[in-house]
């Protein structure tokens, strides 16, 4: 510390610098005393248990079967499949239901702005009702009060006599593509990557001409068209699996579980709620101005929806509604109170029961969503980087 | 771009009548789609209430004490009125449930008393309900002292125990998550930098996973012969986790606050908590007052995750009384119920923070 003289400066105490420097220094001290401590303790409770130590055990055999798993697995597979086979299933039903709450939530948030007082009175019943309810509710109220007082597979409820609906699940028809079934997904890929470039192109044009082209429904007629075509020329090369009775269940088709049901059914629902408000507000802060210098020039309703209200809506929607998926991601843990084969269910639950390695499995679990968490900021933070207003 | 070349044909006089068809046409049947949609929610509305409300209230059963009371027609709320004192109290001994009813009666003085902007001494009584009613409440009810029975917490339960969880995350983690507020926005780089990992840290995982660490791995951060009460291990993860949502909420606040309000108290030769306790922090509190009351609607409803590492909440006692064989098959009055309970406290909660922020908008 550079001190000319103490007595123009006053004391030691009274110096920001020292201060800070020690105020860290306690900190510090106090952090690394803590530590040591957890340490000690764990290593004394550890022995004391015989519990052993170490990620050894995700190589062992985890000998308990799982309902529903996206990859090859019996009860012969090692833990670390078990964690892969949860992880699995917690992207799953947090994919499933994001697409979902979008939609569900952009549809009653606009409702509620609609100028019929019914619908935008509906919308907000949905939105007070649905958001004041605890999830974990919602989760029970569907597996148990709704799902589980299905018919069972004889009597299920039956849509084309194709799609079941009982007690032990849904039951869809299974796709079984054909080897030529490939030539159709080439087609798709090639449509989006035609659909990218004209994209660019169109972006590029109208900056130098002027001129817009009608990306959109040119984009849809490719992405559709395309690999529609080349599955009629290819002669139709998928059949589907039809679910049939026989005996006390069904042979056949894909079974979706009904805690897989009951978890997106509610997930999906609660996210919603909260999606609505934030694509709310998220127009609602376009200033009317906007809109009304948009009419001045004379651009019709739907341009101005599509080039003036929803990009600067956007930019407000945009971060709150990646919050929520987030949100949406680690709530899909509580799978485990209806049994949904989750990461929290089978790796945190099961194999944490089995093996009694507390630590180590509490740590991967916590480590995976954070990693989820962090990620998603982070390309957040890129996003609000690039779309931040730029002030001139 | 667009050239009208002809004039715009006048149009009709705006429709002035008033009364009820005139708020119909207004509002419900102005122009062909709206009136679509407006007709088929008053279909599908008409389809989905009167069965609920046959259900639920005209075909119901509401007297009786046992199974038999329910008729089977509609849903049977015997099932909930049999067992309200349970799931109001948990297992809490029936002799000492006056302890239990002078604590939520004094709870509910208080949060009247705070809500109601009318009565005075609000400092006084804020005080109180932040530190003495706390002490006052873990006397009353866990007892040991003062000739009270010990009353371990493994018989407490139901609405009683949900109101204990969410009174200790509110009060406990308002505090921590300002201070973590004011650390995160410190000049000191281990101060920020620790505030930092333990904010990103808790808000990155899910509270299951925090309950479960507070449940399996706690006990083992402890002595071995420290024995460490399973409600007390929830209470702290939960305390901790929401305290990172204050924390953001909080700093939210501080970062509204202009810097010329500070520099001003530091002009006055205020130091570093003077500064915040008076000038800054009275400001951004005020400001973030509806996003502290979303969390707290928010720890509110997560408290229902104790059913998971096996403690008896609202929500778990009402599922544990599904199971009673004498009562199997009555799962969506006991879920509808349960949901009914916490959606009054939520939304009332929400409609006084709207208030609260409407009223403390003076405008600037």
């Amino acid at each position: 510390m550079q001190r000319s003289s103490s007595t123009e400066r006053g004391p030691l105490w009274r110096d920001p610098a020292v201060r800070a420097l020690v105020i860290q220094a306690i900190l510090l001290l106090a952090l690394l005393g803590f530590i040591a401590m957890i340490v000690t303790n764990t290593l004394a409770n550890l022995e004391a248990r015989g519990i052993t130590t170490g990620f050894g055990f995700l190589q062992e055999r985890a000998g308990f079967s799982i309902p529903q798993t996206l990859i090859d697995y019996s009860g012969d597979s090692s833990y670390a499949r078990t964690f892969v086979v949860g992880l699995l299933n917690t992207l799953l039903v947090s994919g499933m239901g994001i697409v979902a709450a979008t939609i569900i939530g952009f549809a009653v948030g606009i409702s509620r702005l609609s100028s019929n007082w019914l619908l935008a009175k509906l919308a907000a019943a949905y939105v007070e009702i649905f958001r004041n309810i605890p999830l974990l509710v919602q989760i029970l109220f569907w597996y148990f009060a709704v799902l589980q007082a299905l018919p069972s597979p004889r009597q299920s409820l039956s849509l084309f006599e194709a799609f079941f609906l009982n007690v032990r699940g849904l039951v869809v028809p299974a796709p079984e593509p054909l080897p030529e079934f490939s030539a159709t997904l080439w087609a798709l890929l090639l449509a989006v990557i035609v659909v990218v470039v004209l994209s660019v192109y169109a972006r590029r044009r109208q900056t130098r001409t002027g001129k817009a082209l009608p990306v959109f429904r040119l984009g849809a007629l490719i992405l559709i068209g395309l690999p529609l075509v080349v599955f009629l020329i290819t002669g139709r090369p998928l059949s589907w699996e039809v679910p049939a009775l026989t005996g006390f269940n069904f042979k056949g088709g894909v079974t979706v579980i009904p805690e897989l049901v009951a978890l997106w059914l509610a997930l999906s629902i609660y996210t919603a709620s909260f999606i609505a408000e934030i694509v709310r507000s998220g127009i609602q802060s376009v200033p009317q101005g906007q809109v009304e210098a948009a009419r001045a020039i004379s651009l019709p309703g739907g341009v101005i929806l599509r080039k003036i209200v929803i990009p600067q809506a956007m930019r407000v929607i945009v971060p709150q509604l990646t919050s929520q998926y987030l949100n949406l991601t680690k709530n899909s843990s509580l799978a485990t109170a209806i049994g949904y084969p989750d990461l929290v269910a089978v790796f945190a639950g099961t194999a944490l029961n089995q093996t009694g390695q507390a630590i180590e499995i509490v740590a991967i679990t916590m480590a995976v969503y954070l990693l989820i968490s962090l990620v998603v900021s982070a390309l957040m933070n890129l996003y609000n980087a690039r779309t931040l207003l730029k002030e001139r | 771009m667009a050239t009208r070349t002809e004039m715009i044909e006048a149009r009709r006089p705006p429709d002035m009548r008033r009364g009820a068809v005139g708020w119909l046409r207004a509002n419900l049947f102005n122009g062909p789609l709206n009136s679509m949609l407006s007709l088929v929610a008053i279909v599908l509305l008409t389809m989905a209430l009167w069965p609920l409300a046959q259900w639920a209230l005209i075909d119901a059963d509401w007297l009786g004490s046992t199974r038999e009371a329910c008729t089977g027609e509609g849903a049977c709320w015997v099932f909930i009125s049999a067992r309200f004192e349970t799931i109001i109290y948990g297992f809490y001994p029936d002799a000492e449930r006056w302890r239990v009813d002078i604590v939520l009666a004094l709870m509910a003085l208080l949060i009247a008393w705070l809500a109601i902007p009318r009565l005075p001494a609000k400092r006084w009584v804020g005080l109180f309900a932040l530190v003495g009613f706390p002490v006052l409440a873990f006397v009353l009810l866990l007892g040991g002292h003062f000739g009270l029975e010990a009353v371990p917490t493994r018989e407490w339960g139901g609405l009683m125990l949900t109101l204990t969880v969410a009174t200790v995350g509110i009060v406990g983690s308002l505090p921590i998550g300002v201070v973590l507020a004011l650390g995160r926005r410190s000049q000191m780089p281990l101060v920020r930098s620790l505030c930092v990992v333990f904010i990103e840290f808790w808000r990155g995982v899910p509270l299951i996973t925090v309950l479960f660490m507070a449940s399996v791995m706690l006990p083992l951060f402890v002595p071995t012969e420290v024995e460490f009460d399973k409600l007390l291990r929830a209470l702290i993860g939960i305390m901790f986790f929401w305290s990172a949502y204050m924390a953001e909420v909080v700093r939210g606040g501080l970062q509204a606050i202009p810097s010329g309000q500070e520099e001003a108290a530091k002009a006055l030769g205020m130091g570093y908590w003077r500064r915040m306790g008076l000038i800054v922090l009275p400001q951004a509190l005020k400001l973030v007052i509806p996003g502290i009351v979303n969390t707290f609607i928010a720890l509110f409803k997560d408290t229902s995750l104790v059913l998971i590492i096996g403690l008896f909440d609202l929500l778990a006692i009402i599922r544990a009384g599904l199971t009673d064989s004498n009562w199997l098959g009555f799962a969506t009055e006991g879920y509808v119920f349960a949901a009914l309970m916490f959606w009054v406290f939520c939304f009332s909660m929400s409609r006084y923070s709207q208030y609260i922020e409407r009223r403390l908008h003076t405008g600037h």
